[in-house]
């Protein structure tokens, strides 16, 4: 492995340890809830991140992702299989594990699905309709294709709102926990606080290594090239609209993981992470993190998440959200860490060069 | 489905069909002189009716509307000088971009002037019981006030840009940028004037539609949703295929009642939204070979 290349991402895992074991001795663990949620907010915020700097696709729905991952899982697992237990295929499923029969809080048994099988369906979901969804709207441009997605979010949103299935405007809570593997499991409990804190951020640092591979690799070349000229690359034998649509679902996933997770950590989900207002956060950080630049976009997801979910804004919250991304489309619509004069070129490690005008995306 | 019923979604849907209609005018007329599509104009129409709930509770009603569209339109302009008008060469998706950020900070900003509170407008003639018969179907006075507005907006504007001489200019300049300033006009201040304009009409739709349909800080996006479809709807850039295309959308939006649960209602305009930008982004009026030189 080259050590040089994936140094940024070996300084990543060990602050974030470095942190962990700062907050635990100096006995301030309760920071830890809040990071390991802002561990979650930026999975989604690498994928939006690769979707708008290298697919040069702004979309306002990603939340609406977040959302059916989160909500298709919690419905899953929430939904009661007793009566599917005790049919003919009962016990097939039971000893197949695909139902668990877990105690309530009352101590009685009770038949739920495995989690296992509602993350594969929510990944499912999302891809389906991630594919339905984007080969149409990837062919728009500008504000049309804003608009589209902001759409798009927005009919999640009314749906998961309207629908009694996903309980309306209760959302759906009692969540159970997600069995990683023997003992590691994500839920809220406080005693597996730490264990929770380090798998979220392992997501974290499997999605920057996905990512930073996907980057260096022929499949990157192809964005970056349908990045800077989406015409020219077409020239050169690149399928942009296949490559467009790929990258698409993929972001799509990657929200829709987070979502899963965070649902699971939460122990539930509300209609308002699939608002415009949350689309519009991811899209604020993207922009303030710089487009194409995936440790800008982490770095600011992690200070951003983490103050907004301590309650620094206080009631101002979308105000400062909605005011950043004024300021920054303004004054710097390439992101702040990619100025060179910052002098942080480590953080420009995706992007050779710093400022460039004329791009296709902002 | 009787005729009552019929004509009762009729005219429902007339009535906010024509709300939508006049937020798309709105629309139109910033594209027209500049290009850009203003997402804030939903927030224009939410402030109006704010700050006339606000007036009204001092002044007698017509002055407290005609306040509110002054000082709205001052906000409309304000908006313009300090996000728009600086930018030189700004990319489509930069202004998109910004347009949603400044809708964002109106409604914060709304929110935390006023409170989270629903409000309403007093009833323009009579309250909230009176009504009116209307060939078997019942509707409120309102209605009728409403569906005026709007014949009295849509007629000015038309009366407006054909006769005054900043009427023409505004013309001239979205036909032209170049050579209506070569011309002597100055192009900024049309710009200026245009946001004036659309926040005008905006507030005015604003109030009167507030009886009916309760405001509340958050009121205005899904308005600037709806009037985005149905100014895509009838052909961006063109205001009296908007407010057909609005009428329309209005009474399919009224008329999907019978069919889905009203928590379902904005999906359908949102999904006819998703439906002409996937199949024919250049509206149901506007022409297709327009359209493919577009770029959308």
């Amino acid at each position: 492995m080259n050590v040089k290349r994936y140094l940024p991402l070996f300084i990543l895992v060990s602050l974030a340890v470095a942190v962990q074991l700062l907050v635990t001795l100096t006995g301030q663990a309760f920071y830890l809830t809040q990071l390991t949620m802002s561990a979650y907010y930026t999975i989604v915020i690498i994928g939006l991140c690769m979707l708008m700097g290298y697919a040069g696709q702004i979309s306002l729905g990603h939340a609406g992702f977040f959302a059916i991952g989160g909500y298709v899982s919690a419905a899953l697992t929430t939904a009661d299989m007793t009566g599917m237990a005790s049919g003919g295929w009962g016990r097939i499923l039971q000893k197949t594990g695909c139902i668990i029969t877990v105690n309530d809080i009352y101590g009685a048994n009770i038949c739920r699905l495995n989690p296992w099988l509602a993350f594969a369906a929510a990944v499912a979901a999302t891809v389906i309709i991630a594919y339905c969804i984007g080969g149409p709207v990837l062919r728009l441009k500008g504000h049309y294709l804003a608009m589209a997605t902001l759409g798009f979010g927005s009919i999640i949103y009314k749906i998961v709102l309207g629908a009694k299935i996903f309980g309306g405007a209760d959302g759906i809570s009692g969540v159970p926990s997600f069995t990683l593997a023997g003992r590691l499991s994500v839920n809220g409990n406080i005693d597996a606080r730490i264990s929770n804190y380090y798998i979220a951020w392992a997501g974290v640092a499997l999605a920057t290594f996905l990512m930073h591979n996907l980057v260096n690799s022929r499949a990157g070349r192809a964005l970056r090239a349908i990045h800077g000229n989406e015409e020219a690359a077409g020239a050169m034998g690149i399928n942009t609209a296949r490559y467009k649509l790929n990258l698409f679902v993929l972001s799509a996933v990657f929200a829709s993981i987070a979502g899963i997770f965070l649902t699971h950590y939460n122990g539930g989900i509300g209609p308002s992470e699939a608002s415009v207002m949350k689309s519009v956060r991811y899209v604020a950080i993207v922009a303030v993190g710089g487009m194409a630049n995936l440790w800008g976009a982490i770095l600011a997801g992690i200070i951003l998440n983490f103050l907004s979910l301590r309650g620094y804004f206080g009631s101002f919250d979308e105000a400062v959200f909605g005011s950043i991304l004024v300021i920054m489309m303004l004054f710097a619509p390439q992101g702040l860490l990619v100025k060179p004069g910052w002098g942080i070129r480590l953080f420009a490690w995706t992007r050779k060069t710093g400022g460039g005008s004329g791009h296709g995306a902002a | 489905m009787t005729f009552d019923i019929l004509l009762q979604y009729f005219l429902s849907g007339i009535t906010s069909g024509s709300i939508y209609a006049i937020v798309a005018i709105g629309f139109n007329i910033i594209y027209n002189t500049t290009g850009i599509i203003n997402f804030a104009q939903g927030e224009f129409v939410m402030l109006g009716a704010m700050i006339a709930i606000s007036l009204s509770g001092y002044m007698p009603l017509p002055a407290a509307i005609a306040g509110a569209v002054l000082l709205t339109s001052v906000v409309g302009a304000l908006v313009e000088l300090l996000f728009i008008r600086w930018l030189k060469n700004p990319t489509v998706l930069r202004m998109v971009i910004i347009t949603i950020g400044v809708s964002i900070l109106l409604k914060e900003a709304a929110l935390h002037i006023w409170d989270e509170k629903v409000r309403s407008l007093r009833y323009f003639s009579g309250n909230e019981c009176s009504s009116i018969s209307l060939f078997g179907a019942h509707v409120s006075p309102q209605v009728l006030w409403v569906l005026l507005t709007c014949a009295v907006v849509v007629v000015f504007l038309s009366l407006f840009f054909k006769h005054t001489l900043i009427g023409r200019s505004m013309r001239a300049c979205s036909a032209n940028r170049t050579a209506s300033v070569l011309c002597g006009i100055n192009a900024k201040n049309m710009v200026t004037f245009s946001f004036m304009l659309s926040a005008a009409i905006g507030a005015l739709a604003g109030c009167v539609i507030s009886p009916l349909t309760q405001t509340h800080y958050e009121c205005g996006t899904p308005l600037a949703i709806k009037g985005f479809t149905v100014a895509i709807l009838g052909g961006l850039g063109n205001s009296s295929a908007a407010v057909l295309a609005g009428l329309l959308l209005g009474i399919i939006e009224a008329a999907s009642i019978s069919i889905l649960p009203v928590a379902f209602k904005d999906v359908i305009a949102i999904s006819v939204l998703l439906a002409i930008l996937f199949f024919r982004p250049s509206g149901l009026f506007g022409s297709k070979e327009e359209g493919r030189l577009k770029e959308f």
